[in-house]
C-alpha cells in the first residue's frame, strides 16, 4: 500500500521506505526542470514501482535504475556515476539495474542523438544530492548537531568535531522521514571525485563470462522461435506462397503469411532456418526496382535540373559567382550503408488477451509500444516493454519494424515468440544510411577571399541531406544551401550521426580544396572563417565559434600541425549533436600507397563523465567513421543488395586500424554528448591527408576503390573539381 | 532425432537434435549456453568462437554430429570464477562497448595465448583480425591481449 505524505510535490523525487529498512528515491523524468521532491512511504518492498530510483539498503548497497537503453555508449555506467558523485557514494557498493519502459516515471527513454547525458545531467545530480541532504539531516538529528557541521564521504555521514560517523545504510530508515528539500546545492566541479575519472563498465563481469544480457539471449519456457522471409528486393511484393514442404519439416509448428512477410515458426532456430530454405515464395513487382547505376544517373540529372528546396540563403549568391575571380566546384558521393550491428535484429513478443509483453533490444521503447498499440489496437497501458542490452544499434534499432512484426506474429499464432533475423536479413532488408551526392561551389575574389558558397545535396530517401546552419554558414557573405530528395522503395533511416556521417567528410574535403586553391594553410583558413563569423556574422549562427575554435587549435597543437616531417597531415573539424570534434590524420606512403597511420582527435563534449567511456566513444566513433569511409559499400541491382553478409560486405578489422589519440577540452560546461560527434570529421581528415600524400582528392566512398589504392582508374559519374 | 553426447565445459551433456545442427545453436537453443553469439553464421565474424580440444573454432559452421569425442569449452566454462587471465585483462582494460562480440574475442585470445603465451604484436593482430567488432573496440582488444600475455 502506498501512502503519499505529500502528493502535491511529487513531481521529481519520490521517497520510499522498504520493509527491509532501506529507502528509495524515484525521480520523475517527465519534467525537464528540476523541481521539488516529496516523500511517499511504502509499506512493502514488493509493490515498489521498480523504475528509475536509487535505493539504499541497510547493508549500504545503493541501487540505481537506469532508464535508457544501453548499446555500448556506456550509459549504464555513466548515469549511476553522476548520481553516486552527488550522493558521495562508495562506488564499490553501487548496483545498477536497467529499467523497463515507464513513461509515467521516466522521460526520454531513448538512445539516440547523443542526448542521454545532456538531457539527464541535472536530474541525476539532483537525485543524488537530495538523498545526500536527507542522510545528513538524519545523522545530524541523531547526533543532535547542526547539519552544517556534517560532511559525507564514501557512503558515510561524518561529524568530524565529535569524531563520529554513520553509514548510509544505518541512516537509510531515518533519512526517509526527513522532509525532502526544495532546493539542494549541487557540487562544485572541483570537488568531483567520480565524474571525470575512468570508471569501468558495470556490466564487465557479466559480459566477459557469457551471461544472458542481449535480446538474442532471451528465452522463456514455452516460447517459439521464428524467422521471417521478407521480399528479396525493394519494390517487390508477394505473389504466391507455397509452404507445404516447409510445414512438414521437423520442429516446425506453423508457417504464416502477413503483409509481405512469411513467418516460419518452430521449436528451435536451426529447424526454422532449415525450413525457411525450402519455402517457395514468388514475388511480383510493386514499385521501381532500382539499381546503383540508376541512382548514379538520377544523381546527375537531379543535380543539374532537379527542383531543390532552399534550406538557407544569405546575400546575393548569383552576383558573388558572377564577379568571382575564381570558382571552385566539386562533387562528392556516398553509397547506402547497412548499420550492421553485431547482434542481428530480434524481438520477443507475447500477445495475450490480458496484455502484451515485449522484450528485446530497442533504442526507442516508447515508440515501440505506441506502434504495437496502434497496429493491434490495444491500449498502451496494457503493453509492457523491457529493454535488453543491445548488441550495437547505430540507429538501426531506432526503428520499430522488427519489434512490431514480432508482436503481429504473436497475435496471429497466439503464442509467445521470438523473431530472429539472420545477418543476411539485416543486410538485405534493413534500413540504410541513404546514398547522397553533394555539389559544392565556392566563389573566390581577387584577394583570395571566399565570397560565395553553394551546396546542393541530392539524396535518396534522405530528407534534407544538408545541415544548412552548420559551419561555414555565417562566415560567408553569399550562401545558398539546397536539397533534393528522391523517393525510393529502398528503406533508409538514421545511421550513427545521421547525414553528417557523410556530409562532414564532403564539406571538410571541399573546404580543404578551397584552402589549397587560395594557398592558405587549411587550419588557418578555417580559423580565419571562424574569426569572420565572430566579428561580422552573416545571418543566423547555430554553432559555438569559441568551442569550434578551441578543438581546432587543440587538435592542431597536439598533432604538431605542419611541423612534422615524413608524414602528410589532413585536418577536419565538425560540430554535430551539440559537441565539437577536430581531427588530424597522418598518412605515410608505403609501397606506393597511402597508409593511414594516426588520427589525433580533440573533442569538446563539455564535462567528461566517464573518461574511459568517453575515450571509447571517440576511438570507436573514429574507427567506425574510418572503416566505413574506407570500405563501406552497399550496392543494388534491381532493388536487391549485392552484398548479403560479411563475406561480401567489408567491415574494418584490427589489421586496418590507425592509432588514435584522444584529447578533451576541459571547459567545465555541462555535458553535450559524445555517442556520435567523433565520427563525422574522420572521413574528411583522412581524405585530406591522402591528398597531401598523393595529390589525389578522394570524392567517393568507399575510399578503397579509388585509384590511389587500386592503381586503376575507375570511371566516375560525378563532376570532378573544376577550377575556373 | 539422434541424441548426441557432448562434453562441454567439463560436463557430459546430451542434445537431441538433427545431425547437421551447428554447435552454436545446440549451445544456445538446447543447452542454455547463450554466451556464444551468432553474428554472421558463415564463419566470417568470430562471434561464435568456442574451443574445440583447446583450439579456437567457429561454432556456427560446426555440425554437432562430429563432436562426440571433442572437448568443447565455451565462454561460460573458460574459468570457474570469470578470472581467466584474458577475462581479467578485458576487465582491466575496460574493453567492451556493446560487448556482443567480446565472448568470441576472449575465446580467440585465450586460445592464442594457450598456444603462444608471449605473442608479438603482429601475431596478436594476425589472430584477432578474424574477429569483427562493429563498435570498433580493436585498440583495447589488442591492448588487453598484450596485458593478458603478461599474466599467463
Ligand atoms: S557467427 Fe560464426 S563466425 Fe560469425
Ligand atoms: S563491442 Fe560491440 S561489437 Fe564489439
Amino acid at each position: 500500500m502506498t501512502k503519499s505524505i505529500d502528493t502535491s510535490r511529487r513531481n521529481f523525487l519520490k521517497l520510499t521506505s522498504l520493509t527491509a529498512g532501506g529507502f528509495m528515491i524515484g525521480f520523475n523524468w517527465i519534467t525537464n526542470e528540476v523541481k521539488a521532491a516529496s516523500v511517499i512511504a511504502k509499506s512493502a518492498a514488493a509493490d515498489v514501482g521498480f523504475n528509475s530510483y536509487l535505493s539504499i539498503a541497510p547493508d549500504g548497497l545503493i541501487t540505481l535504475f537506469s532508464p535508457n537503453p544501453e548499446l555500448g555508449q556506456n550509459i549504464l555506467t555513466s548515469f549511476p556515476m553522476i548520481v553516486a558523485e552527488e550522493l558521495d557514494a562508495d562506488w564499490s557498493k553501487v548496483k545498477v539495474v536497467q529499467a523497463g519502459l515507464d513513461t509515467a516515471r521516466f522521460d526520454r527513454q531513448v538512445t539516440g542523438g547523443s542526448g542521454a547525458v545532456p538531457h539527464s545531467w541535472k536530474l541525476l545530480r539532483t537525485a543524488g544530492a537530495t538523498a545526500r541532504h536527507m542522510l545528513i539531516e538524519a545523522a545530524a538529528k541523531r547526533w543532535n548537531v547542526p547539519a552544517s557541521e556534517c560532511t559525507t564521504e564514501n557512503s558515510f555521514v561524518i561529524h568530524a568535531a565529535s569524531n563520529r560517523k554513520l553509514s548510509y545504510g544505518e541512516l537509510a530508515q531515518e533519512a526517509c522521514t526527513i522532509p525532502v528539500p526544495e532546493n539542494v546545492k549541487l557540487k562544485d566541479r572541483k570537488d568531483f571525485k567520480i565524474i571525470g575519472t575512468a570508471v569501468k563498465n558495470v556490466e564487465a563481469k557479466n559480459l566477459y563470462t557469457g551471461k544472458p544480457l542481449f535480446g538474442l539471449d532471451f528465452y522463456r519456457k514455452g516460447m517459439l522461435y521464428a524467422m521471417i522471409q521478407r521480399p528479396t528486393a525493394f519494390g517487390l511484393k508477394i505473389k504466391s506462397v507455397d509452404a507445404e514442404e516447409a510445414k512438414k519439416m521437423p520442429g516446425i509448428v506453423n508457417v504464416v503469411t502477413f503483409g509481405n512477410n512469411v513467418a516460419v515458426v518452430g521449436n528451435s532456430t536451426w529447424e526454422v532456418m532449415k525450413a525457411r530454405k525450402v519455402l517457395k515464395v514468388e514475388y511480383e513487382k510493386d514499385g521501381s526496382l532500382e539499381s546503383t547505376d540508376d541512382h548514379n544517373k538520377l544523381f546527375t540529372s537531379l543535380m543539374n535540373s532537379g527542383k531543390a528546396d532552399v534550406q538557407r540563403k544569405d546575400g546575393d549568391v548569383e552576383a558573388a559567382f558572377k564577379n568571382a575571380a575564381k570558382v571552385i566546384k566539386s562533387e562528392y558521393q556516398c553509397p547506402f550503408l547497412p548499420h550492421s550491428p553485431m547482434e542481428p535484429m530480434n524481438f520477443f513478443a507475447d500477445v495475450r488477451a490480458d496484455g502484451i509483453e515485449l522484450i528485446g533490444p530497442t533504442q526507442t521503447p516508447a515508440a515501440t509500444r505506441t506502434a504495437v498499440s496502434k497496429l493491434l489496437n490495444v491500449p498502451e497501458e496494457k503493453i509492457t516493454v523491457q529493454m535488453t542490452r543491445l548488441g550495437g544499434g547505430f540507429g538501426r534499432r531506432l526503428k520499430t519494424d522488427y519489434s512490431v512484426e514480432a508482436a503481429e506474429l504473436s497475435s496471429i499464432i497466439k503464442a509467445p515468440v521470438k523473431v530472429t533475423w539472420l545477418k543476411e536479413d539485416d543486410m538485405t532488408g534493413g534500413s540504410y544510411r541513404p546514398a547522397v551526392r553533394y555539389r559544392f561551389e565556392a566563389a573566390i575574389d581577387a584577394k583570395g577571399n571566399m565570397t560565395g558558397y553553394k551546396l546542393r545535396g541530392v539524396g535518396i530517401n534522405a530528407g534534407n541531406c544538408t545541415r544548412q546552419d552548420n559551419f561555414p554558414s555565417g562566415a560567408v557573405d553569399n550562401l545558398l544551401i539546397e536539397s533534393i530528395e528522391h523517393v525510393s522503395p529502398i528503406t533508409t533511416g538514421a545511421w550513427r550521426a545521421p547525414i553528417t556521417n557523410f556530409l562532414a567528410y564532403a564539406e571538410q574535403s571541399f573546404l580543404d580544396e578551397v584552402a589549397y586553391a587560395v594557398k592558405k594553410d587549411p587550419v588557418q583558413f578555417r580559423l580565419d572563417l571562424l574569426q569572420r563569423a565572430r566579428t561580422n556574422p552573416v545571418g543566423d549562427i547555430r554553432y559555438d565559434i569559441d568551442r569550434m575554435e578551441g578543438v581546432t587549435k587543440l587538435a592542431a597543437e597536439k598533432a604538431g600541425w605542419g611541423k612534422k616531417k615524413g608524414v602528410a597531415q589532413g585536418f577536419a573539424v565538425y560540430f554535430s549533436h551539440r559537441s565539437y570534434v577536430a581531427q588530424v590524420c597522418e598518412v605515410k606512403m608505403e609501397n606506393g600507397k597511402p597508409a593511414v597511420k594516426n588520427i589525433i582527435a580533440a573533442a569538446d563534449c563539455g564535462e567528461v563523465v566517464n573518461l574511459s567511456g568517453a575515450r571509447q566513444q571517440v576511438m570507436g566513433g573514429i574507427t567506425d567513421g574510418y572503416g566505413h569511409a574506407m570500405f563501406g559499400k552497399l550496392s543494388f541491382t534491381n532493388g536487391e543488395t549485392d552484398q548479403k553478409n560479411f563475406n561480401s560486405y567489408r567491415l574494418i578489422r584490427m589489421r586496418e586500424i590507425p592509432e588514435i589519440e584522444t584529447h578533451f577540452v576541459d571547459n567545465g560546461i555541462d555535458p553535450t554528448g559524445l555517442g556520435e560527434p567523433a565520427l563525422p570529421p574522420t572521413g574528411g581528415a583522412v581524405a585530406n591527408a591522402i591528398f597531401r600524400a598523393t595529390g589525389q582528392r578522394i570524392r567517393e566512398q568507399p575510399f578503397i576503390e579509388h585509384s590511389v589504392f587500386t592503381g586503376k582508374k575507375v570511371k566516375s559519374t560525378m563532376k570532378n573539381t573544376e577550377i575556373k | 532425432m539422434p541424441k548426441y553426447q557432448l562434453k562441454i565445459n567439463g560436463k557430459n551433456l546430451e542434445a537431441d537434435v538433427a545431425a547437421d545442427t551447428p554447435l552454436l545453436w545446440v549451445l544456445r537453443d538446447h543447452l542454455g549456453l547463450v554466451g556464444t553469439k551468432y553474428g554472421c553464421g558463415i564463419a566470417q565474424c568470430g562471434a561464435c568462437t568456442v574451443h574445440m580440444n583447446g583450439v579456437a573454432t567457429r561454432s556456427c559452421i560446426l555440425p554437432v554430429s562430429g563432436l562426440e569425442n571433442a572437448e568443447i569449452t565455451t565462454i561460460e566454462g573458460l574459468s570457474e570464477n570469470g578470472d581467466h587471465p584474458v577475462q581479467q585483462a578485458w576487465e582491466e582494460v575496460d574493453v567492451a562497448q556493446c560487448g556482443y562480440c567480446q565472448a568470441g574475442q576472449i575465446m580467440t585470445a585465450a586460445s592464442l595465448l594457450k598456444k603462444n603465451p608471449k605473442p608479438s604484436e603482429a601475431e596478436i593482430v594476425r589472430t584477432m583480425n578474424g574477429n569483427i567488432c562493429r563498435c570498433g573496440a580493436y585498440h583495447r582488444i589488442r591492448e588487453a591481449v598484450k596485458l593478458a600475455s603478461t599474466k599467463i
